[in-house]
């Protein structure tokens, strides 16, 4: 019971919060279109200066209120900052629509929030008094209020989309040519020239077979030698572009396979039940393989666990260490390589290290499963 | 000793077959599938198999696969499977029987033809030829697992290089030691391990798995 009471408290106090808040709005709507009219005269740029921040700050304080009233998140779409000048950057807030937007949702606040608040304060004191009274029906319209002209509207929700996409298109292309550009330039300085190597050391040999045996078998074995080299630095760079056995066996295959081979004892759990469309094993894989990797690097664990689980529309991976943590996907570039691996499928990665760890990396990719690639004659499992 | 032979690409097929048959072996079949592989296997019960890992139709580990079924159809059949890579997870798989007469080797580990030669035939001996690859990442993971934490660094040492296959002598070349002091470690190794003393090839076989299944 005093539970309840506390929270009809609480409810009391937003009421009158909001309602406080409401005036303010008002002062807040009139104060920015004294602002608009003064432009010309010159204190109408500094009031804007003061003003439009506020109204920001404001309308993003209402929207996580209303947010946490109806249970969802009500996202913000103000365009980016434009790089400049005071001015520009202000100029860029002016024309930005959700600016205005906002604008006119003070003013409706200020009439019908307002009002909303108003009978909201008289609920919250009846719901005080009597527990049968329905406690927060006010304040409940005046959050759906606020969803619905603080929302970003479809075309803003289009716009940003529109430029993510365009942002992690152009980093995936550019990721695309500079691992290009790598393997082309290995090949070049290695497996080739060693190739050239070999043909010499081979071309010698025949020369050298009858007039100096002992030499043409010194340039025989290494040729031999050259060839071994040859193959490993071609096994190194297949293993980067695409490991065997991930077409082999698929990703849980392939990350056990990888836990095996690991120094440190990695534990792997999955929930795959499918095959997922190679690209997405590709990310997938290198993803957990860098995460594994920097946990060998950096943190000091004695053992990690990988977790894959697919439910049909979303594979989420996490990799987990009992390390030092302090990891900050900001400054260690192996994240900052996870990030934009995943980001081309509109992935995400979350990182949580606390000082002292454990380190949990979790890392997600929309798809969904595809049919085995390997034909159904392939026996055994 | 008769040899069944899986491998796709004609160059290298061809060039394994005058291998093998320049030291003796006799090359009942060489197939270039899968499917074929197991057929050949079943009815031909080589005493030893030589497989390439990757073959059609899926052009996976079709090879492993076809090796395995048919060690499951015919207990301890000997297979030696070659491959451009290693995987611990496949070196574990075609050990998971425990029976002995596993090979598992890189492709370019056949430029040693003395050495390719033996492994073959100790493999067909019932005995095992890990690569050193699978070996030398087992030594850095496996030290500190039970009961193979007893052994010293030495016997470790001893123990991975009779995995990969090598006789006695071969070993005491290796580290530069006698033979003799390669069988007291080895006897050292058994009664660690406690295999009760037997016929000594059988106490090998049985040591080297426990290595190498962990």
């Amino acid at each position: 019971m005093a539970n309840e009471a506390g929270k009809r408290l609480m409810l009391l106090g937003w009421a009158l919060t909001l309602l406080v808040l409401a005036f303010v709005g008002l002062a807040l709507f009139i104060f920015t279109i004294t602002g608009f009219g003064l432009v010309l005269v010159s204190i109408g740029i500094p009031m804007l200066l003061v003003s439009l921040p506020v109204v920001r700050w404001y309308a993003n304080f209402h929207r996580g209120w209303a947010g946490r009233m109806l249970g969802t998140q009500i996202a913000s779409s103000y365009r980016p900052p434009r790089p400049g000048n005071v001015l520009v950057r202000l100029w860029g807030v002016v024309r930005d629509p959700a600016t205005w937007r906002d604008v006119l949702w003070l003013l409706v606040n200020s009439i019908a929030g307002l009002t909303l608040t108003i009978v909201a304060t008289v609920e919250a004191v009846f719901g005080l008094l009597f527990w049968w009274w329905p406690k927060k029906t006010a304040l409940y319209a005046d959050a759906q209020l606020i969803k619905w002209l603080l929302s970003p509207s479809k075309k803003a929700l289009l716009a940003s989309r529109v430029r993510e996409l365009a942002e992690s298109r152009a980093e995936t292309v550019d990721t695309q040519a500079a691992e290009i550009r790598r393997i082309e330039r290995d090949l070049h300085d290695g497996a080739q020239a060693r190739l050239v190597a070999l043909g010499m050391n081979l071309g010698m040999a025949a020369e050298a077979v009858e007039r100096d045996p002992e030499n043409a078998k010194l340039l025989l074995a290494e040729a031999q030698a050259a060839s071994s080299e040859a193959l490993a630095e071609l096994r190194g760079l297949v293993r980067g572009i695409h490991p065997p056995v991930l077409a082999d066996r698929g990703l849980v295959g392939a990350v056990q396979a990888l836990a095996l081979a690991n120094p440190m004892p990695v534990e792997v759990e999955a929930d795959v039940p499918e095959r997922l469309p190679a690209p997405v094993e590709s990310a997938a894989y290198f993803a957990v393989a860098e995460a594994l990797t920097n946990v060998i690097k950096h943190s000091g664990a004695h053992r990690a666990r990988v977790y894959l689980r697919h439910d049909g529309e979303l594979l989420r991976m996490t990799v987990e260490d009992d390390g030092r943590g302090g990891a900050d996907a900001g400054a260690g570039s192996g994240l900052r390589g996870i990030e934009r691996r995943l980001s081309a499928f509109d992935g995400r990665l979350d990182v949580t290290s606390p000082p002292g760890g454990p380190t949990v990396v979790t890392m997600e990719l929309p798809c969904a499963s595809s049919s085995p690639k390997t034909s159904p004659s392939s026996g055994t499992g | 000793m008769r040899v069944v032979l899986a491998e796709d690409l004609a160059l290298l097929r061809d060039g394994l077959i005058r291998l093998l048959e320049a030291h003796d072996f006799d090359v009942v079949e060489a197939v270039d599938n899968g499917p074929s592989l197991l057929r050949a296997l079943v009815t031909h019960r080589p005493d030893v198999a030589v497989v390439d890992v990757r073959l059609p139709p899926t052009f996976t580990d079709e090879g492993l696969r076809a090796a395995i079924e048919a060690r499951a159809q015919i207990p301890g059949l000997p297979v030696l499977v070659l491959s451009q890579y290693v995987e611990q997870l496949y070196a574990r798989e075609l050990l998971a029987d425990r029976t002995g007469g596993v090979g598992y080797l890189l492709k370019d580990r056949v430029f040693n033809v003395r050495q390719f030669v033996d492994a073959v035939e100790q493999v067909a001996g019932g005995g095992t030829a890990m690569d050193p690859e699978v070996i030398s990442q087992l030594l850095t993971k496996r030290a500190g697992d039970e009961p193979l934490k007893a052994l010293t660094s030495r016997e470790h040492e001893v123990l991975g290089l009779m995995a990969e296959g090598r006789s006695n002598a071969a070993i005491a070349a290796r580290l530069y030691i006698t033979e003799k002091a390669v069988s007291k470690h080895t006897n050292s190794i058994f009664t660690k391990l406690g295999l009760p003393p037997s016929e000594d090839d059988n106490r090998r076989v049985r040591a080297v798995l426990a290595y190498l299944n962990g």
